[in-house]
């Protein structure tokens, strides 16, 4: 979304004056998101305290989550296996809530490589994989991942074999889906946490693959 | 009415254009596919995005395409496919088309 | 017709894989609408939220972040449900900035 952050200062680097609040015009966005809680909270739509948890809550959500189910299932085939049934049940055996929204996990193999996106909007697994980067939300990637999904990939420096079916999902309703990398060769010594830092968030969008 | 539909059927995807909110998107519109799996049944996100209940439900189908019947200058292998999840009510067999 | 939002298949350029830490303010805003949207409360639904997105026009997605959409929209659903008022949000609004105007002031 680099062409619309608007919000006034680039990123990317860090700004220890903050200038966007000091020297700025606030912002009309940022003015509106605080009035608008203040007047919900003050009609107890909810309590400032839910407000704050569920800000703590996005906080605490990160690819890391995703990551334990995947070294999970690479561990455990009986969970693998629950996992691509019921994903949002099989998080919960983790202590993770993936909550309401469906979560269906998408198994690469061999055979299959598989990505996600979401063209009309920005759906994404938030709760294993915390929000989503700024390039999944925007123009350049929900244009072209679904008509020339090798090329988009090989911008990541991924590059799927010709011999290998390249599947792209388009969250456009009511599932969010996550992509289960292949686990990489000679990892058979490594426990699931050691499995689980070799799994970053673009294995599981599917812009990359896990290397050992 | 909702059109049932099985794994391994194949459909095609209404070239419709109704103005307001839909989550069938554009490049799929008269496309021909096969349902990969059924989704489950979701309020229609056609009423529910006006403030009614989304009511009765709709079958959430999940729909695979091949790349190159999507895109005819696709240029990568044959097997390439997509997958789009579309309700009821914008697929029909391709039988009935006929 | 083709609308704006609606954007897979069209020409774009690379994707730009610069990525910004997210601003109290987002953070904000997302839980505003998780709240929303929350089963318990069902104030207003993720389908209303991506309508009102939509009829920002063609110009949202160039002009405006992700959580500026958000928030216009989110604030548009309000207002069309009675929820909020729109003078009752302006003069909000306008408190807010002159809050905020005097602590950087001081």
């Amino acid at each position: 979304m680099s062409a619309g952050h608007s919000h006034h200062h680039p990123h990317g680097h860090p700004h220890p004056k903050q200038p966007d609040i000091e020297d700025q015009p606030f912002e009309y966005y940022q003015v509106m998101a605080e009035a608008v809680g203040e007047l919900l909270i003050e009609k107890g739509v909810f309590s400032a305290a839910e407000l704050r948890k569920t800000i703590e809550s996005i906080d605490t959500r990160s690819p890391a989550d995703g990551a334990r189910v995947v070294a999970r299932a690479w561990a455990d085939p009986a969970f693998k296996a629950r996992l691509l049934e019921d994903a949002n049940a099989a998080a919960g055996e983790l202590g993770i809530d993936a909550g309401a929204i469906p979560i269906r996990v998408v198994e690469n193999t061999a055979g299959v490589h598989n990505v996600i996106c979401c063209t009309l909007c920005s759906c994404y697994p938030r709760l294993l994989l915390g929000l989503p980067p700024d390039w999944y939300k925007a123009r350049a990637f929900r244009s072209r991942v679904v008509r020339e999904p090798r090329a988009v990939l090989a911008e990541f420096g991924t590059i799927i074999p010709d011999d290998v079916e390249v599947r792209v999902h388009d969250s456009t309703a009511d599932l969010r889906y996550m992509v289960l990398p292949c686990r990489p060769e000679g990892t058979d010594a490594l426990g699931e946490p050691e499995l689980a830092a070799l799994v970053t968030r673009d294995c599981m969008i599917g812009t990359a693959v896990p290397e050992a | 009415m909702s059109r049932v539909f099985e794994p391994g059927d194949r459909v095609r995807v209404r070239k419709a254009f109704p103005p307001g909110h839909v989550r069938t998107p554009f490049y799929v519109r008269g496309r021909e596919g096969v349902v990969e799996s059924v989704a489950g049944r979701f309020g229609d996100p056609e009423e529910l995005a006006y403030g009614r209940d989304g009511l009765p439900k709709k079958t959430l189908y999940r729909v695979r395409f091949r790349q190159a019947e999507l895109w005819p200058d696709y240029t990568g292998p044959a097997a390439d496919s997509l997958v789009v999840d579309l309700y009821d009510h914008w697929l029909d067999g391709l039988e009935q088309q006929a | 017709m083709q609308r704006h939002h609606d954007m897979g298949g069209l020409e774009a350029g690379p994707v730009e894989r610069a990525e910004h830490d997210h601003a109290p303010w987002e953070k904000r805003v997302d839980a505003i609408l998780r709240l929303l949207t929350d089963k318990s409360r069902r104030v207003m639904t993720v389908d209303e939220l991506r309508r009102n997105i939509e009829e920002l026009g063609p110009g949202a997605y160039d002009e405006m972040s992700y959580y500026q959409r958000w928030m216009a929209s989110i604030g548009n659903n309000l207002l069309e449900k009675g929820v909020i008022g729109v003078d009752e949000l302006g003069r909000r609004m306008a408190e807010v900035e002159a809050r905020w105007q005097a602590a950087r002031g001081a």
